[in-house]
């Protein structure tokens, strides 16, 4: 194992989030702030409690997997398809390095980057709403669990792309269009019976329903199946990775 | 003694179909420095990408310094540093940060005093803590071949390492490979520049069209290759060549005043003595003369076109 090598990316990833902290940190802050102001305050105030929880509290945990998701996505994207963009990446095809540990660097450090945010995310809801959580170590877990996850399917949305368009792509036409219909905002219970069906459907409504319990002990589906539906989704990642390491898919020729 | 790379029957077929390089054949002394010439699309770069392990091999086998480059990557790779022909480096970077980075990356433990001692090599240590975007264009160079010293690697490969360098630049990077050299690294370039491989090259390889024409030894390959030219400046002016003179193929200037004669080194005779006893005898006086070996370019272009003919 090349764990310099490891650390040399993870610490130069790490360096690019310092580098740019406004957009890396500030910038998903303030817009999560904005969203407790519009729908905690403004309309939260309005809405009845939802399992027992105010309605400011029941979207803290579907806010932070909102951030938690596109960042993973964008930071673990960004952080592969820039070497092959501007033609570093020759370096890392020529370096002692396996394909385990290109990944493990690159998806360690947007991993780290997501779960930080999470957490000043956190931090940043406790001031609007009193928060209490249940189960710390599976809010945890779950937090850690989605941030590789996501960070893994950036990544191959970063090896896929070969131009910034297809970057933005699947994360503003795919990924944000399922986390606000995966129950980030409201309870599918809140949904006619066809829809709460189709919903079922939505892989991102088990990340915030398990995230969501680990909060509030309330869930739309069973813990047990949203953490299957977790680790199922980061064995596909995981294979996909594999296999492109495996073929140089749109890294050698 | 046993070369430092071997390349034993490599081909690249690229999915287009297009073959970059047909069976390859070629050994690389350790220490030398081993220039690799060839026009646009030769297949030089294809070959350093294929042994440095950025371009998959569609047959053929590469061994560095006893490692196979596929089955034994880490050592093989270790031993390898690579400057590509683009500068493609992180912009916001400095120098520092960026060729440490390169260190960690080929799996070597930090080592300031290797690090300093490579930036202060390329006149680059007042640069250290410069941003690579802040760099003129011959210093960003030198950042690239900083990072590939970064892991202390006993091959250097540099794909055009002066492309786009004005030309006091240019003997200055010549000045760095041959220091480079001098420490027991094993250089191999690429490079359009007929007079940077006759400057610097121990052994020359010349490759057009996917194939490896020849490798030769540079004295040898000019020494075997070299024609040479004996230019008389004449006393008086001619307006033809006389009838007498015919048969060694002379060469009239085109204000008269000078006649050049070509002929082969390698042939048991030159030609000259008959040539000046001719002239003599035709009357035709100089005042001056001069010889002239042809030049790698010329070389190098006359076996170019030998191999389309």
């Amino acid at each position: 194992m090349n764990f310099y090598a490891i650390r040399a990316i993870y610490l130069f990833e790490m360096a690019r989030t310092w580098r740019t902290l406004l957009q890396s940190i500030v910038s998903p802050v303030i817009s999560t702030s904005l969203y407790f102001v519009v729908f905690g305050s403004a309309i939260g105030s309005h809405m009845k409690e939802i399992g027992g929880v105010s309605y400011g509290s029941f979207i803290v945990p579907g806010l932070i997997m909102l951030s938690l998701l596109t960042q993973s996505i964008s930071n673990a994207s960004f952080g592969i398809y820039f070497p092959k963009f501007v033609g570093t990446i020759y370096e890392l095809l020529s370096a002692p390095v396996s394909s385990l540990e290109i990944v493990v660097s690159y998806v360690g450090a947007a991993a780290t980057k997501s779960i930080i945010l999470g957490l000043i995310i956190l931090a940043t809801a406790a001031l609007f709403v009193p928060l209490h959580i249940e189960h710390p170590l599976w809010m945890m877990l779950f937090l850690v669990l989605t941030a590789v996850t996501f960070s893994l399917f950036g990544f191959l949305i970063g090896i896929w792309a070969d131009g910034f368009e297809k970057l933005q792509l699947v994360p503003l036409l795919i990924v944000t269009p399922l986390t606000f219909l995966g129950g980030s905002f409201y309870s599918i219970d809140m949904l006619p019976p066809f829809w709460q069906k189709v919903t079922l459907f939505n892989p991102v409504l088990y990340l915030v329903s398990g995230f969501r319990w680990s909060f509030y002990g309330v869930a739309d589906v069973n813990i047990g199946i949203s953490l299957a539906m977790t680790l199922a989704f980061l064995a596909a990642c995981l294979v996909a990775v594999w296999w492109i390491f495996k073929t140089g898919w749109r890294i050698k020729v | 003694m046993q070369p430092i790379i071997s390349v034993s029957h490599l081909s690249k077929t690229y999915a287009t179909g297009f073959k970059a390089l047909k069976d390859i054949n070629l050994d690389i002394r350790k220490g030398e420095i081993f220039a690799l010439l060839g026009p646009n699309g030769a297949g030089k770069t294809t070959l350093i990408s294929i042994i440095c392990g950025i371009v998959n091999p569609s047959e053929g086998s590469v061994v560095a310094d006893g490692h196979d480059i596929i089955k034994d990557y880490r050592a093989a790779r270790s031993r390898i540093g690579l400057v590509p022909q683009e500068l493609t480096t992180d912009a916001f970077e400095t120098v520092w940060a960026t060729v440490s980075f390169s260190r960690g990356l080929f799996g070597k433990p930090k080592n300031p005093v290797h690090i300093e001692k490579v930036l202060r090599e390329l006149s680059l240590w007042d640069k250290k803590d410069s941003k690579i975007i802040t760099l003129s264009g011959g210093m960003k160079r030198r950042v690239m071949i900083a990072k590939a010293l970064s892991h202390e690697p006993q091959i250097l490969f540099l794909d055009e390492p002066t492309a786009g360098v004005d030309v006091e630049l240019r003997r200055d990077m010549w000045e760095v490979v041959r220091s480079l050299r001098d420490t027991g690294v094993t250089i191999i370039l690429t490079t359009h520049y007929i007079e940077e491989a006759e400057q610097m090259a121990d052994r020359i390889g010349v490759i057009n069209q996917g194939e490896i024409i020849l490798v030769e030894e540079k004295a040898e390959l000019m020494r075997k290759l070299g024609k040479k030219q004996l230019t008389l400046q004449l006393q008086g002016v001619l307006e033809t060549i006389p009838g007498a003179l015919e048969k060694h193929g002379l060469e009239l200037s085109q204000d008269g005043d000078e006649l050049t004669y070509t002929y082969d080194t390698q042939q048991e005779r030159t030609g000259i003595t008959t040539l000046l006893r001719d002239l003599n005898e035709a009357g035709i006086r100089f005042r001056d003369l001069q010889t002239k070996q042809n030049s790698l370019e010329e070389i190098f272009v006359s076996l170019v076109r030998e191999q389309r003919s």
